[in-house]
């Protein structure tokens, strides 16, 4: 921590704000001191933290995966190719189960959706002061551990896959089907505006509900933890109580960070199945 | 909430995240399981095989067992037959044999009585002869013991 924060409400900005690079206002790039700062460094700026730590555990995702697949064998499997078959089967299941067409992307998708969300999520069970406390020992003023608390992370992601509905929507259904869709339900044609109202927001609520949903769930388990650390800084009474109250919260969010990934997935191939699929 | 380029970043790398897990991580496992299932379906079908065969067998060790049995009971008899025949042909040779000895041994008796039914007879004669010469000498009664004579070759 580069100016040991004092204050509980300086404590908590400091957790949530993001190492980020930039253009200073005077012109120079640097890295941002306070959340003001990287505010005001406007869209041209980059959360250094969220980008590392997403894709070094995307790299170990793949990576690790990679290695089971290149070893898979049909014979006894070892520990870690079981694993990584029971990994993709469930996957595989899912798919099967939600997803009608036949579309070689929506699995691997899935599986990377669901490994990489969860692993992002999972930094979380890390205590919030330890890589931070790192950080800030090598000289890093700000530092996010958890990636998926970044709405530009979970944006990035459920804004792909945003791309990917329109996509195969108009693929698929072609430009006049994806548009008579739109336009022309739930009510009869002559209503067309309104039914483009609601249907349209029904089709951006798509990507948003992904990404807040992820955020959202993320933010506050991170808020959460934040504030059962501050306990330690009380009593010994209150110190122990916060142990026992970031054990519960962590067991709970064991839970949280499995769900929110599986949900992710899971909504993705029934966006990508709703695109994928033609009315008539 | 503030958005920066972060976003880009982050749509870029998951698009080549998925595209590596498509290109070089999913298929790989995806066969590796088709093939694994292949196989145990493979071994299941050839262990029902087996103990089809095994059924086959069995069954086919149990007629094998049988016939053989059947054949065993069929050459004991027939042994048997055979061997009340020869025990019959040889009691049959036997008497045959038995009735050929004793004839000719009834026929050489026959011939040693006769034989020495002669002799005796020759002898009682000369005994006779012998005898009567010595009553003659004696008594010169030849008529009266000429009887006596005649009974005792007689009784002979």
């Amino acid at each position: 921590m580069s100016a040991a924060p004092e204050t509980s409400a300086e404590y908590i900005e400091h957790h949530l704000t993001n190492l980020t690079y930039g253009q200073h206002a005077d012109g120079h790039w640097g890295f941002a001191h306070s959340a003001g700062e990287a505010a005001d460094m406007g869209f041209w700026a980059i959360n250094v933290d969220s980008m590392l730590f997403s894709i070094g555990l995307g790299v170990l995702f793949l990576w690790s995966f990679r290695k089971a697949a290149r070893t898979a064998t049909t014979d006894v499997p070892g520990a870690w190719q079981n694993f990584v078959e029971w990994v993709v089967e469930f996957i595989d299941e899912s798919v099967r189960g939600s997803f009608s067409g036949k579309n070689p992307l929506v699995a691997p998708l899935a599986l990377t959706i669901f490994i990489w969300i969860f692993m992002i999520n999972a930094m979380d069970l890390i205590a919030v002061d330890w890589l931070p406390w790192l950080a800030g020992l090598m000289g890093v003023g700000h530092l996010k551990v958890v990636s998926s608390a970044d709405p530009n992370v979970t944006f990035g992601m459920s804004l792909t896959v945003f791309a990917l509905v329109l996509n195969y929507s108009v693929k698929i259904k072609g430009l006049g089907g994806f548009f008579g869709e739109l336009a022309f339900q739930p009510f009869p044609k002559w209503m067309a505006p309104i039914n483009l109202l609601l249907e349209g927001v029904t089709l951006i609520s798509k990507p948003l509900s992904l990404s807040l949903r992820l955020f959202g769930n993320m933010y506050a388990g991170e808020m959460i933890f934040i504030l059962i650390a501050l306990m330690y800084g009380g009593s010994i009474a209150m110190g122990a109580l916060g142990g026992l109250l970031q054990l519960g919260w962590a067991i709970f969010h064991i839970l949280i960070i499995t769900l929110q990934a599986f949900i992710f997935m899971t909504l993705t191939i029934v966006y990508l199945d709703m695109a994928s699929q033609e009315h008539h | 909430m503030n958005f920066n380029a972060t976003l880009i970043g982050q749509s870029i790398t998951f698009i080549i995240f998925v595209w590596f897990c498509m290109r070089f991580v999913w298929p790989p496992i995806m066969l590796a399981l088709q093939q694994r299932k292949e196989r145990v379906a493979e071994g299941l079908a050839a262990g029902e095989r087996g103990k089809h065969e095994l059924e086959l067998a069995r069954k086919k060790a149990l007629e094998t067992l049988h016939e053989a049995k059947q054949q065993a009971a069929e050459v004991i008899s027939r042994a048997e037959k055979r061997g009340a025949e020869i025990v019959e042909e040889a009691k049959n040779e036997a008497v045959e044999e038995g009735g050929r000895v004793k004839a000719a041994a009834l026929v050489a008796i026959e011939q040693e009585v006769n034989r020495a039914k002669e002799t005796l007879r020759g002898q009682v004669v000369e005994i006779a002869t012998a005898g009567a010469g010595r009553i003659l000498k004696r008594e010169l009664d030849a008529t009266a013991n000429d009887e006596l004579i005649k009974d005792l070759v007689a009784q002979i």
